[in-house]
């Protein structure tokens, strides 16, 4: 017998429930317990950087959208920095942008909003320059494990035609599913996306 | 360039740096999915129209995988790790009292410290207070169902609530979930990002749970059931239960030290 290899196992996944607000957004859940909570609006007054609103819907295979989905944003600044020690780029750090926010689904309409900042492009470790992106993770009611995503954005055909992730993905036609429009409403840049979560335009999920 | 790292350059390679660690680059183990229930599990009816059909697109992880949201106390209330008291208008919430404790880990063993954990639960009677819970068992006023707490340097949580109860849902006309408490941990990366649920010793509902069975691997499921840990108990007071958590190893000898991240 050779040595043993003694790794711990992760723990399981287990969905995160049609009732996920309550612990993690209870005010959708319909009450007030924290002092403080955390939210879908990722800037202060002081953040730097474009604002923009990131809106979209999750559809299931019917095409309906998921109304008690959940999001969560990962994203850098607009220097292209993550407000985090393992990242060690150049870039500026802020301490008015965290970088992660949450949100859930209109009960209604599925719709789920961000008000964040548009992120600035990333040198990876190999030295590669990446495209602007969020990153973004999604857990319900009938999601066995949380859901790992992209969201790039439309106005930056250049650095996306480039970008090592979005490179990967084939057949190239894939790619778009990933890309979010830009629009601009009452004075606002808006970007809006669609994740599907099956059929042919089904969005391209990443094992992480 | 100093004498020393001039002598390690390989001329051939115009490699000026060394050798580094094979466990340093701050990436994270490869998620091992046999262990996870698959997106795609008919006898769940709900994960059938919402599971992705295609294969995952496999990334090497990158700044964007290995950073994640940094936390600390300023983010949190001082009654947020206390159940019976957080919400408490009237007296304490209806149920047996119990203290949930454990270390959140990574597969190598350390503990993750300083990361958030959040846990939510329905009340003694299997009833939560979500405006979409319709279920006839009753709302307690005195309970509110959600926390949170922050680890300790070496990884430990600790909370006390009510032992939440048993409740029907529509999946097959007589399906039940078992009594179970829902926690979401974060780590140092977003990679590690996990929601799972943790349910208690010796619940018969557990073998028959369509959501819990889900798990295909037995030993995957055994450790999201916390045994009754006396020695924690509080006599006279509150029984305990010892939920530990693994989150995927990290591939971390450079970050080790740090206060934040892992």
């Amino acid at each position: 017998m050779p040595q043993p290899l003694n790794y711990l196992k992760e723990t399981a996944s287990q969905t995160a429930g049609p009732y996920v607000h309550i612990g993690l957004i209870p005010a959708m859940a319909g009450f007030d317990i924290f002092e403080k909570n955390f939210s879908n609006v990722l800037t202060t007054p002081n953040t730097q950087g474009e604002r923009i609103t990131l809106e979209g819907k999750v559809l299931d295979g019917a095409g309906t959208p998921l109304r008690d989905v959940l999001l969560e944003i990962w994203q850098a600044n607009a220097s292209g920095r993550y407000n985090h020690p393992a990242d060690r780029s150049a870039g500026a750090l802020s301490e008015e942008f965290r970088g992660w926010g949450r949100a859930g689904s209109d009960f209604e309409s599925g719709l789920v909003t961000f008000e964040t900042i548009k992120p600035g492009a990333i040198i990876d470790r190999a030295g590669r320059t990446c495209a602007p992106h969020v990153n973004v993770w999604i857990v319900a009611r009938g999601i066995n494990i949380g859901l790992n995503t992209r969201v790039y954005f439309s106005d930056e055909e250049a650095a996306n035609a480039t970008d090592p992730v979005l490179n990967l993905i084939e057949p190239p036609v894939r790619r778009k599913t990933l890309v979010a429009t830009r629009s601009e409403r009452a004075g606002k840049v808006v970007y809006s996306f669609t994740i599907n979560l099956q059929g042919p335009e089904e969005t391209v999920f990443f094992d992480v | 360039m100093n004498a020393k790292a001039s002598a390690l350059r390989d001329p051939r390679l115009n490699r000026p740096e060394p050798f580094t660690p094979p466990l340093g680059d701050g990436g994270f183990f490869q998620r091992d999915r046999s262990i996870h229930p698959p997106a795609h599990a008919p006898g769940y009816k709900s994960s059938v129209l919402r599971s992705p059909r295609q294969a995952l697109l496999s990334l090497e992880n990158s700044v964007s995988e290995i950073t994640g949201p940094v936390f600390g106390h300023n983010d949190l209330g001082p009654l947020d790790n206390d159940l019976i008291r957080n919400y408490a208008k009237e007296g304490d919430p209806v149920g047996e009292r119990i203290i949930v404790h454990g270390r959140v880990l990574d597969e190598t063993g350390r503990g993750v410290p300083n990361t958030l954990v959040e846990f939510w639960q329905a009340n003694a009677g299997g009833r939560y207070r979500h405006k979409k819970d319709t279920y006839l068992a009753p709302i307690d006023p005195n309970f509110g169902g959600c926390g949170r707490a922050l680890t300790d340097d070496t990884g430990y949580y600790y909370f006390r609530t009510v032992k939440p109860g048993p409740y029907p849902w529509r999946n097959y006309v007589n399906s039940w979930r078992p009594a179970h408490i829902h926690f979401s941990v974060f780590g140092s990366g977003f990679a590690q990002r996990l929601i799972t649920q943790m349910y208690f010793e010796g619940d018969p509902l557990i073998p028959v749970c369509p959501i819990l069975t889900t798990i295909p691997d037995k030993d995957a499921l055994d450790r999201l059931v916390a045994p009754l840990d006396l020695n924690a108990s509080t006599p006279f007071d509150s029984l305990a239960y010892r939920f530990d958590i693994v989150l995927r190893g990290q591939r971390s000898t450079y970050f080790e030290n740090r206060t934040a991240g892992n």
